[in-house]
C-alpha cells in the first residue's frame, strides 16, 4: 500500500510538477514556512523569558515571605500608637509551632561595616545568618565552605564574602580561604567565596547569627525573617498567619496592618508565573494559527493548481492513471510542499534565536538567557503540518478526481 | 475486437436532453482500419469517446476484445484504457514539462513497469517515428508533426488492442497530415486495428472502411479501396 513512497518514480513525477512551476511552488511554501518560523522564534523568545526568571530566581526558594517590624497604627492595651515594636528572636518557635504549613523560619540581621584588609577596604553589607539560609537562597560557592551550626556553637569570627568583596580587598586570582580581614575593626577568617545571585536579600559579607548577636550587641533582637512554606500551603496565609502570632505576642491590635511589614515573593512568583503562562498559550495560539493559515494556503494554491491542470490530469487518465494514482500525487505533492517548507522554517527559526541570542541574549543584563525550542516540539510540529498537509491536499485531491476525463480533455 | 450493439447516449441539456446517439451497431475485426465520418454534432466524437471508454453509453452492449464493458468503476475502467486502448488527439495532449521521451513512458509509469524497462520501450518506439534524436526535447521544442508523431508513439507504448484517433491531422498541414497517414497505414500493415475519426474526405479516403454518421445514427459502412500515401 505504501510502497510507492520508497519508489524514485512517484517522487520524480511530484518533483516534476513542483518544479515546472517554480516561482508558484515558493509562494506556496512561504505561507508554511512563516507559520513554523513565526512559531518557533515566538516559542524560542518565550522560553528566553523563561529562562531568563528561572536564573532571576533560580537559587531562591519562591514560596518565601519576608516579615520586619515597622511601628504600629493603633493604640492597643494601654500602648500608644507609632510605638516600635522588634521582632525576637525567642518568639520564632512560636511562629513556628503554631502555623501550619511552615517549612524553614530564618531570622538574620543585618548591618552596614567597613572592612578592611592590608591596604585595601571597602563597605559593605554584612549579615548575620544561620547555616539554614542556604536552603531558602542557595549559596554559588566559588571556593570554601558556607557558615556551619560548630560556627553558631562557638560565636566563630569567620565569614564568607562573595565575589564583589573579593575583588575589592584581594588580589586577582590571590587566595582568600584561610586569610583574615578586619570587619569594623574585628579580625574575621575568610572561610568561603560565593558567587552573588542576580536574585539576593542581604549582605555580601555572612557572618554566624550568634557572632552578629555578640559583635553589635543585638540581645533578642532580629532585623527581618524569611518563611518558606510547604509546596502545598498558600503562602499568602501563611503570611497573615505568621503575622497574627507576631501581632499577639508584641500586644499590638490584631487589625494592625502597618507594625509588620512584608514582601510576600511566592504571590508576586505566583503572579508572574500566570503572565508567563499566559504568553506561551498566545504564543502557541498565534503560532498554530500562523501554521493552519499556512497549511491552507498550500491547499488553495493546490486547488488553483488542479483547476489548471485539469487537462493534463485529463490526459493521464486516459493513459490509464486510476483515481487513485491521482489523487496520491496531489496529496503527495502537497505534503512535500509543507514538509520541505517547513523544514526550511525550523532552519531559520533556529537562525532567528541565534540573532535573538545574540542580540538580546549576551551579558549579565541579558533579557533573554537561552532562547530555544525542544526538538520535540519541532518534530511535533512537523508531524501536525504533515497532517495537515495530507488532510489539505485531500480537497484539491477529490475536485481532481471528481471531473469525468472527457470534460477534462475537453478543457482548453 | 469490437462489438457496439444498439448504443443509446443522451446529454441532459438543463431540462431537455439530448439524444446524441440513437441505437449504433458497429462491428470491427481485427486489422481493420476504420475512419467515422461526420460533420460536428453528428455523435462522432461520443462514439469515440464511449469506445474510449472516456465516456459512458446509457443502453446498448460494447464488446472490446472479448471484455464487456459496462458499469465499470473508474479503477477498472483507467486498466482498461491503459492495456486495451491507445489515444491520438487532434491537439496532441503532450504534457508540456515532460521531454518526449518521458511523454511517451507516461503509460507505462501507469502500468507500473519499472524505470529502465519503461526508457527502453519509450525510446523503441520513439525510434519507430523517428524521433529517437528529439527524445530529450520538450513538446514546445516541437514541431506540429513531431509533436503527433510523439503522441502516437505513446499511444503505441502500452502495446493497444485498438489505436483510437480524434482528428489526428485536425491540427496539421497538409505534408504533415500525409506524412501522419502514412505512419498510421505503416502501423496498420503490420496489423494494428485502429479508430479514426474525421470530417476530412482525403483523409478518410486513405482508410480501409468509412463509417458515416448524421444525427446519431450510421447513415453509411462501405469498405473502400485504401487510398496509400
Amino acid at each position: 500500500m505504501f510502497k510507492f513512497l520508497f519508489d524514485i518514480d512517484t517522487w520524480q513525477e511530484v518533483s516534476d510538477s513542483l518544479t515546472k512551476n517554480k516561482v508558484r511552488t515558493v509562494i506556496t511554501m512561504i505561507g508554511v514556512w512563516w507559520g513554523i518560523l513565526l512559531l518557533i522564534g515566538l516559542l524560542g523568545s518565550a522560553r528566553g523569558i523563561e529562562n531568563k526568571f528561572n536564573s532571576e530566581f533560580g537559587d531562591f526558594a519562591t514560596n518565601s515571605v519576608f516579615i520586619w517590624a515597622q511601628s504600629t497604627s493603633r493604640p492597643f492595651k494601654g500602648f500608644q500608637e507609632g510605638r516600635r515594636p522588634r521582632l525576637k528572636f525567642s518568639q520564632l518557635d512560636n511562629i513556628r509551632n503554631n502555623v501550619p504549613g511552615i517549612e524553614l523560619v530564618v531570622p538574620r540581621n543585618q548591618n552596614q561595616a567597613q572592612v578592611v584588609r592590608k591596604f585595601l577596604s571597602g563597605n559593605f553589607g554584612v549579615s548575620g545568618d544561620f547555616p539554614i539560609l542556604d536552603k531558602i537562597q542557595k549559596k554559588n560557592l566559588i571556593s570554601g565552605r558556607w557558615i556551619n551550626q560548630n560556627d553558631i556553637d562557638l560565636n566563630k569570627k569567620i565569614v564568607v564574602i562573595n565575589d564583589d568583596v573579593y575583588k575589592q580587598i584581594f588580589e586577582k586570582d590571590e587566595n582568600a580561604i584561610g586569610e583574615y580581614i578586619t570587619i569594623n575593626n574585628i579580625n574575621f577568617k575568610v572561610v568561603g567565596v560565593f558567587k552573588q545571585g542576580n536574585f539576593d536579600f542581604g549582605g555580601a559579607m555572612h557572618i554566624p547569627f550568634t557572632t552578629f548577636q555578640q559583635i553589635y550587641n543585638q540581645g533578642d533582637n532580629i532585623g527581618w525573617l524569611t518563611i518558606t512554606g510547604k509546596p502545598e500551603y498558600s503562602i499568602k496565609q501563611i503570611e497573615n498567619d505568621a503575622k497574627l502570632i507576631l501581632r499577639n505576642m508584641n500586644q499590638i491590635h490584631p487589625k494592625d496592618n502597618r507594625a509588620f511589614g512584608s514582601f510576600n515573593l511566592g504571590e508576586r512568583f505566583e503572579q508572574f508565573k500566570g503572565f508567563l503562562t499566559g504568553m506561551q498559550f498566545l504564543t502557541w495560539f498565534v503560532g498554530i494559527a500562523t501554521l493552519i493559515a499556512g497549511v491552507f494556503a498550500i491547499g488553495n494554491i493546490l486547488l488553483i493548481t488542479v483547476k489548471e491542470r485539469t487537462k493534463e490530469i485529463g490526459i493521464r487518465r486516459a493513459l490509464g492513471a486510476t483515481p487513485f494514482e491521482i489523487k496520491r500525487q496531489i496529496v503527495l505533492e502537497a505534503v512535500f510542499l509543507t514538509i520541505i517548507a517547513g523544514i526550511f522554517g525550523i532552519i531559520s527559526g533556529g537562525w532567528i534565536l541565534i540573532a535573538l541570542d545574540s542580540f538580546f541574549g549576551q551579558g549579565a543584563e541579558a533579557t533573554l538567557v537561552n532562547p530555544s525550542v525542544s526538538i520535540l516540539i519541532v518534530f511535533i510540529s512537523l508531524i501536525i503540518l504533515v497532517i495537515f498537509g495530507t488532510l489539505i491536499g485531500l480537497i484539491p485531491a477529490g475536485r481532481a478526481t471528481s471531473i469525468k476525463p472527457i470534460e477534462a480533455l475537453r478543457e482548453e | 475486437m469490437l462489438e457496439i450493439k444498439n448504443l443509446n447516449k443522451s446529454y441532459k441539456m438543463g431540462d431537455s436532453s439530448l439524444h446524441v446517439l440513437k441505437g449504433i451497431d458497429l462491428y470491427a475485426k481485427s486489422g481493420e482500419m476504420v475512419a467515422i465520418m461526420g460533420s460536428s454534432g453528428s455523435g462522432k466524437s461520443t462514439l469515440l469517446n464511449i469506445i474510449g471508454i472516456l465516456d459512458e453509453a446509457d443502453s446498448g452492449d460494447y464488446i472490446l476484445d472479448g471484455v464487456e464493458i459496462k458499469n465499470l468503476n473508474e479503477k477498472k475502467a483507467a486498466n482498461y484504457r491503459n492495456q486495451f486502448l491507445g489515444f491520438v488527439f487532434q491537439s496532441f495532449n503532450l504534457i508540456n514539462y515532460k521531454n518526449a521521451m518521458e511523454n511517451v513512458a507516461l503509460p507505462l509509469y501507469y502500468q507500473g513497469l519499472k524505470r529502465k524497462e519503461r526508457q527502453e520501450k519509450a525510446m523503441f518506439h520513439l525510434e519507430k517515428v523517428g524521433l529517437a534524436d528529439w527524445a530529450k526535447h520538450l513538446p514546445s521544442e516541437l514541431s506540429g508533426g513531431q509533436k503527433q508523431r510523439v503522441a502516437i508513439a505513446r499511444a503505441l507504448a502500452s502495446e493497444p488492442k485498438l489505436l483510437l484517433a480524434d482528428e489526428p491531422t485536425g491540427a496539421l498541414d497538409t505534408t504533415t497530415s500525409s506524412e501522419i497517414m502514412q505512419f498510421l497505414q505503416q502501423l496498420n500493415d503490420e496489423g494494428k486495428t485502429i479508430l479514426l475519426v474525421t470530417h476530412e474526405e482525403d483523409i478518410a479516403q486513405m482508410c480501409k472502411r468509412i463509417v458515416r454518421l448524421r444525427d446519431g445514427v450510421i447513415i453509411e459502412d462501405t469498405k473502400i479501396k485504401q487510398v496509400r500515401v
